[in-house]
């Protein structure tokens, strides 16, 4: 089992690295979250020495960027018949699922890791709340993992890398979203507040903000924990029912 | 090893298998024939586990392969249609992860490798990125990882489409050398590998199992089968014809050729008969001054349209 999760996850990571892929998606994650920290969150103006300008925008950057990741974990092994290769070797499905996940959560952390001379910059300018941060951190690699596991499951429904794209990026629109005015008031009018508060829990953005206020809550890890299972779980299912088809 | 029992598959529309059922034993070689899109494929890789069947079983060195998938693939070498693997790894590292799934690690892993890279000829491009690769090489990375675990069971689904003649030769030679220990199946539809390659042939067309029996019994369905072709160096081929058509067994007398140094005849025997021993003794009674004599084996390629094609008049759209 974990021996299989490994080799899975070794030729992922190689995979990553061996295409473009890997230097796009860091370079444009980089300079997408300068973008975000800098202009649209204005640091500077706010003159506090946090990283809420960084955070704040994770879940929007995520929102494309993690789709981009995902959009070729299944789809193109459908494309290219090499799905029918891996499933005729002696290996599970959710050992293939957990190995591309866990490859692709361990690149978003990389690519987050790099990210480290905002929080240098921070620290040389005035006395940030490291704890803050570093919660903040781990609140944002659990949200890149929510996405994640969203993309690969949707990914898998389609060989069309397209549509994996928008799928993954509209189901992940829902999720951030789903504390928001704009989706609950399309509910509260007629469901009973039972469903409306269901919902209004599901949301990424309240989760997340509740990581990076510095307070890892059990129920905010449980949540991001249990999302990703439901999803991953859901991404088994696709492949054993689909098949190669 | 492999045991298959009315095995069906059905997609939306279409039965793309239809009540299937044969079996291969260790030191078979089952050819598949069958035009495209007759099932082949998708027998195949119900075999290896890749589609489930809509109806029949199937069984693998005498287990239910739904009882025991995992246990089925790793008895199993599986070349797919097109032999699919990721165009960013190179051959070494790609039969590398074959070696880490199929359970290897260590020196026999390493052993593993350079052997089966050795034996299909990868050494040369054993570092190239495979999406760079030609597609024969592409092929052998197929054949390779299909390979690498000595299977009991080794199923290729047209392992020598794409590659040139000498290519095809090693092909078979190489299956050939493995023949002996192993249960294998391929699909093909170069009729011409049949003879050397398979000891059996199975005829699949629209879904369905046409025959199952040796090539040599399938070369005698063709018209041609015991087929006497005779050359004779002068022309007029009437009075030889009018002849021919009076001996016994001979069911018609074609002309192939025929200019002003000689002529060609083709003899068709009544299904069953050998008459190339009459054929000889009538010519030598006549003294008729024979430059040629060829008894026809049959023509796999005939004995295949004779078949497939009586199927398309009978069978059900």
């Amino acid at each position: 089992m974990l021996r299989n999760i490994r080799m899975i996850f070794r030729r992922e990571m190689g995979g990553y690295f061996a295409t473009p892929i890997a230097y796009v998606f860091l370079v444009i994650f980089l300079f997408l979250s300068g973008i975000f920290t800098f202009y649209v969150g204005n640091f500077f103006e706010r003159e506090q020495a946090d990283l809420y300008a960084f955070f704040s925008h994770h879940p929007w950057l995520y929102l494309f960027l993690i789709p981009a990741l995902t959009m070729r974990l299944w789809a193109e092994e459908r494309k290219t018949g090499s799905i029918e290769l891996l499933f005729t070797l002696p290996l599970r499905p959710v050992e293939a699922v957990l190995g591309k996940f866990l490859a692709a959560w361990c690149f978003t952390a990389l690519a987050l890791a790099l990210t480290f001379p905002l929080w240098l910059m921070v620290a040389s300018l005035g006395q940030p709340d490291h704890g803050v941060i570093l919660a903040s951190y781990i609140g944002s690699l659990f949200l890149a993992g929510g996405f994640l596991a969203i993309g690969s499951c949707l990914s898998a429904l389609t060989r069309n890398q397209v549509i994996a794209f928008v799928l993954a990026a509209t189901v992940g629109l829902g999720f951030i979203l789903s504390g928001h005015a704009m989706v609950l008031d399309f509910f509260s009018g007629w469901a009973p507040t039972l469903v409306v508060d269901t919902i209004a829990s599901f949301s990424f953005l309240t989760h997340f903000e509740a990581i990076t206020k510095g307070v890892i809550d059990l129920a905010d890890v449980i949540y991001f924990g249990s999302l990703m299972a439901f999803w991953l779980f859901a991404n088994v299912v696709v492949l054993d029912s689909r098949g190669g088809d | 090893m492999i045991e298959i029992r009315h095995l069906t598959k059905r997609f939306r529309w279409i039965k793309a298998v239809d009540d299937i059922s044969f079996e291969v034993n260790r030191g078979e070689v089952l050819g598949f024939l069958g035009p495209n899109g007759a099932g082949k494929s998708t027998t195949m890789k119900m075999i290896t586990g890749f589609l489930s069947p809509t109806a029949g079983f199937i069984t693998i060195a005498g287990r239910p392969l739904r009882q025991d998938p995992l246990a089925a693939k790793r008895r199993i070498g599986y070349l797919p249609e097109g032999a699919p693997a990721w165009p960013d790894m190179t051959p070494e590292s790609f039969l590398g992860f074959i070696a880490g799934i199929r359970g290897f690690s260590g020196a026999e892993r390493r052993r593993r490798i350079e052997a089966t890279i050795e034996r299909v000829h990868l050494g040369p491009v054993r570092h190239q990125p495979i999406e760079t690769l030609s597609k024969g090489f592409k092929r052998r990375v197929g054949l390779a990882q299909a390979i690498l675990h000595d299977p009991e069971i080794l199923i290729m689904d047209e392992p020598t489409d794409g590659l040139d003649p000498n290519q095809k030769q090693e092909v078979r030679a190489l299956i050939r050398d493995m023949a002996a220990d192993k249960a294998i199946i391929l699909s093909t539809h170069i009729l011409e590998e049949v003879r050397p390659v398979c000891t059996r042939v199975a005829v699949i067309a629209r879904g369905r199992l046409l025959a199952d029996e040796s090539p040599a019994a399938f070369e005698a369905r063709s018209r041609l089968h015991n087929a006497v072709t005779l050359t004779l160096a002068r022309p007029d081929p009437g009075p030889v014809r009018q002849a021919l058509g009076l001996l016994g067994g001979v069911a018609g007398v074609d002309t192939l050729a025929e200019d002003a140094s000689g002529c060609t005849l083709r003899i068709l025997p009544q299904p069953g008969q050998v008459i190339a021993a009459a054929v000889g003794r009538l010519a030598q009674e006549q003294g008729w001054p024979v430059a040629g004599l060829f008894v026809d084996r049959g023509h796999l390629e005939e004995a295949f349209r004779v078949l497939t094609t009586r199927s398309d008049t009978r069978g059900e759209a």
